[in-house]
């Protein structure tokens, strides 16, 4: 078994709340000088920059999870992988399906844009990111694992926007596959506090939304490899693999 | 004021648990949030909301709420209207939004 630095929360400028110095270049760049191995892409409701981040990723050596940071009908902040693009595009599709008819102001809310490798802007994203999906959590988990994806609630923590915030606690039949607790609270703390999330997995990631955030909060995945059925089963602590939070 | 007067003055519909409309109304509360209502909303009150997932029924159990009302003509799923029966939480619903709601249930209250 081997250990993987993992950072899988992260925004880049494609998100209304993601820093105009998050390009997939910087971000790439700013994770390799943090010596993470495994980067999660998560925007908000949107996947246009994992191809770029998959390609970028390759080139420096750093395995790229492309997903997603969904906004539930509830207003629970979820994150979702997928093992490759086509998976990320066809989920898009559904996604496309369920976004608000709301559109954005980039005055109030912050800029969507999509760029490329050079940092060019190449599209800027009309439909606003920001607000819930007209899916349920219920929906969201299983049009990710239809797609054999991962699915986490994000930052369970954080006093709004969270699964525990929106529906108090974790309903019992909900299917996920591990839960984030934000870079604000350590694991261990979260734990001190409520013991009985102890029998789910746990990860932390840094939720960055400007360079110097990448990495501030990391899980370390011990497994053989970073593939993503490696990745399925050490969310599963499968045959001695695990995910710590140190 | 029971919560079968609420239902006929404020004209209300019954999405569940039609026969036993017979409890106490102390009061309402208004949030939409699980984890506030949970932390604050009291025994006896009306809880005006527009969230609909199951949860809503475990916790107005909790806190023993009289009655859910779901605002905007929001519809409960038909699991959730199973559970409400189970646990004889009423479920009611108004076209009208929460700001009205909690103002015609304020005064029908005599808070005023």
């Amino acid at each position: 078994m081997k250990q993987f630095r993992t950072d899988l929360h992260i925004h880049s400028v494609l998100s209304p709340c993601g820093d105009l110095d998050m390009s997939p270049a910087r971000i790439i760049q700013q994770a390799v000088r943090c010596g993470i191995d495994i980067l999660g892409i998560s925007d908000h409701n949107s996947t246009h920059h994992c191809r770029l981040m998959m390609e970028l990723g390759h080139e420096n050596g750093i395995r790229i999870l492309p997903g997603v940071e969904v906004n539930t009908k509830e207003e629970i902040h979820c994150l979702a992988f997928f093992e490759n693009i086509e998976m990320v595009e066809n989920f898009q599709d559904f996604l496309d399906l369920k976004l608000p008819d709301l559109y954005n102001d980039p005055q109030l809310f912050g800029q969507q844009l999509v760029v490329d490798r050079d940092e060019n802007i190449i599209n800027e994203i009309e439909v606003m990111l920001a607000s819930g999906i007209r899916a349920s959590i219920y929906e969201v988990s299983a049009e990710v694992h239809k797609r054999n994806g991962i699915f986490i609630p994000a930052h369970i923590d954080r006093p709004y926007t969270s699964i525990l915030s929106q529906l108090g606690f974790i309903p019992p039949d909900l299917d996920f596959d591990a839960l984030e607790v934000s870079a604000r609270s350590r694991v261990v703390n979260f734990l001190g506090l409520h013991p009985e999330f102890g029998r789910y997995t746990l990860i932390t990631n840094s939720d960055a939304h400007v360079p110097e955030a990448i990495g501030r909060a990391t899980s370390l995945f011990v497994m053989k490899d970073t593939s993503f059925s490696e990745i399925k089963l050490a969310l599963k602590k499968e045959g001695n693999r695990n995910v710590l939070c140190p | 004021m029971k919560v079968a007067d609420i239902v006929k003055k404020l004209n209300l519909k019954v999405h569940s648990c039609k026969n036993s409309l017979d409890k106490q109304v102390t009061g309402g509360y208004c949030s939409d949030l699980l984890s506030d209502v949970m932390g604050n909303a009291n025994e006896g009150e009306l809880w005006i909301t527009l969230q609909v997932h199951k949860n809503i029924i475990a916790v107005a159990s909790l806190k023993e709420i009289s009655a859910i009302l779901l605002v905007k003509g929001l519809k409960p799923p038909q699991e959730v209207i199973d559970l409400s029966e189970k646990e004889n939480i009423p479920i009611l619903g108004s076209d009208l939004p929460a700001f009205e709601l909690a103002g015609k249930l304020y005064q029908l209250l005599g808070k005023i």
